[in-house]
């Protein structure tokens, strides 16, 4: 069964539809890249996914996303539960300006978590789920905003696995970050594919299709295409995707 | 008239530039000059732990040391949770409604108004309405009223100024509100909300308009929140204007200054190493 369902999700900005009739599964363990021209609703998808959306003033949401099989719309949804399943790495790596200990910990001390012993652990975890725990290790108490741009990204990565999510969402994770960076955190996907779903959204076709197992297309806020990546990219069904991929548009 | 070349504008301009803040930093070493000239020689330990004597004519200042320090303390312990928790209110649990902005407008109209219409609003309010008569209470309310809008403002601009990434991060890892201002936004925002309650601090050192209505200017050692107190900025200005003595009217002025000087100089201090370890 699929992890994600959306059904008919339509997303209004006050008046402005970013989203029109959106319909998808996500399968679990899998990496479901979207891709499309920018301002055509990528970002926004994701968000209403951990229903970050909605927290801005003036939207409106229909249609429904069910997580688990449970509509996460619904009325009495318990968002904080819901946003510790479903974790969101920024376009910009974005460490609080606290020590690599705190931001490691910080959701786990959140969620209620104190015991000193349980957080290492869990952050030697985390660390080591990035790689970053051999570099890191005797840096604890640095404050994370002097690490380098990918050390960063890959901290963030951890800050959000240290929760335990079962979905990480990724809205152009590599987008700052040098090609040498992106290839180490694209081989970093693939690893957590085993144990997480992940929606990444990407501008960049090839990372597409490097990386992801499922793709779909999106243009002005409808999502024009979506299947099995090696298909999309060789025999994409809708000519809008075709001009996309070939470049003849965007 | 003939424009300038780029150039030479840039050097009048720098040139000009340079003038203005001589003047200004010219009238400030003045001012602090001339007072610690003809104060300093009136200080010693005996002026700083003596009780006045005489109408203030002879002894120390030290009953007036502890009535400052009382109504600042008080003043600061009322006016910064108040301002710091309405600013928070203000700044992340709205959305700029119009409760929102007549709230912020009450207390900009509140910063504008002069100090002395504060003292006499505590009088009326704090000395005989409440009874609570001349004290370091009503004094204390009266200043934390005066400062509430300033300590607002600050807080205000500083937790705004804390960027809005930090708080999405903190919401999309599950946190509440509440746990993302705590952990995150108030120690981002922490230097330049101290920035603001230390010249808060400031402020209700050098008060006297509203102390003076509040407070009165009783000499003897406080003992209680009810007890009537002088400040030093009041006893300044009653030795100054009732002609008690210049000497020590002076000699109040330099500490109050020295004092004002060394609060700052221990925040800024203090600031640079939180800002250094959290950025
Ligand atoms: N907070 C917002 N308020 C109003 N319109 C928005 C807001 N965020 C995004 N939009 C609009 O919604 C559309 C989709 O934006 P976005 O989801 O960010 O696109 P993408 O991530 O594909 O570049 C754009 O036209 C954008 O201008
Ligand atoms: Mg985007």
């Amino acid at each position: 069964m699929a992890i994600i369902e959306v059904r008919d999700l339509d997303f209004f900005y006050g008046k402005f539809q970013a989203l029109k009739k959106i319909n998808l599964d996500i399968e679990r363990n899998r990496i479901t890249a979207l891709i499309g021209p920018s301002g055509c609703g990528k970002t926004t998808f994701l968000r209403t996914l951990d229903r970050m959306a909605d927290l801005i003033d003036g939207v409106s949401v229909t249609g429904r996303i069910l997580i688990d099989g449970r509509d996460i719309y619904a009325p009495g949804t318990d968002l904080l539960a819901l946003r510790k399943k479903v974790g969101m790495v920024f376009q910009r790596p974005n460490p609080f300006p606290l020590s690599v200990y705190d931001n490691v910990v910080y959701g786990l001390r959140v969620h209620g978590l104190r015991d000193p012993r349980a957080l290492e652990a869990r952050l030697i975890r985390s660390l080591e789920a990035v790689h970053l725990w051999d570099e890191l290790k005797s840096r604890l108490d640095e404050n994370a905003l002097r690490l380098s741009g990918e050390q960063q990204q890959r901290l963030c990565i951890a800050r959000l696995l240290a929760v335990e999510p079962e979905i990480l969402l990724m809205d152009e994770p590599c987008s700052a970050l040098d090609l040498a960076a992106t290839a180490a955190i694209e081989d970093l996907m693939a690893e957590l594919k085993k144990r997480y779903t992940i929606v990444i959204v990407t501008h960049n076709m090839q990372q597409a299709a490097r990386v992801s197992d499922v793709t779909g297309y999106f243009l002005l806020g409808e999502l024009v295409e979506i299947g099995e990546t090696r298909r999309v990219f060789t025999a994409p069904r809708d000519p809008r995707t075709e001009d996309y991929i070939t470049g003849r548009f965007g | 008239m003939r424009r300038l070349a780029p150039s030479a504008e840039e050097k009048a301009a720098r040139a000009g530039l340079w003038a203005l803040t001589l003047i200004t930093v010219a009238v400030l070493c003045f001012i602090i000059l001339f007072i610690l000239r003809r104060g300093l020689p009136v200080l010693s330990f005996e002026f700083l732990t003596a009780n006045p004597v005489d109408m203030g004519k002879a002894g120390g200042i030290f009953s007036t040391v502890v009535g400052t320090v009382a109504l600042t303390v008080l003043a600061v312990l009322i006016a910064a949770p108040l301002g710091v928790g309405t600013a928070i209110y203000l700044t992340e649990y709205t959305w700029g409604g119009p409760v929102t902005r007549i709230i912020r407008f009450g207390a900009e109209c509140l910063a504008g108004i002069p100090s002395i219409i504060f003292g006499l609003f505590g009088f009326i309010l704090f000395v005989t309405k409440l009874k609570f008569g001349w004290s370091i209470l009503s004094g204390g309310l009266t200043l934390a009223f005066m400062l509430l809008p300033t300590i607002i403002r600050t807080s205000e601009e500083a937790i705004k100024s804390v960027p809005p990434e930090y708080r999405k991060v903190s919401f999309s890892l599950g946190s509440t509100k509440w746990q993302t201002v705590t952990r995150v936004v108030l120690p981002s925002a922490l230097p330049g909300i101290v920035t603001g309650i230390v010249l808060s601090i400031g402020r209700s050192i050098g008060e006297t308009a509203a102390t003076i209505f509040t407070a009165g200017s009783a000499l003897r050692l406080p003992t209680s929140l009810f007890s009537s107190s002088r400040t030093m900025a009041v006893h300044f200005y009653i030795l100054a204007r009732e002609g008690i003595s210049m000497p020590n009217a002076y000699g109040t002025a330099a500490i109050l200054i020295i004092a004002i000087l060394g609060i700052n100089l221990l925040t800024y201090f203090l600031m640079n190493r939180f800002i250094r370890k959290y950025s």
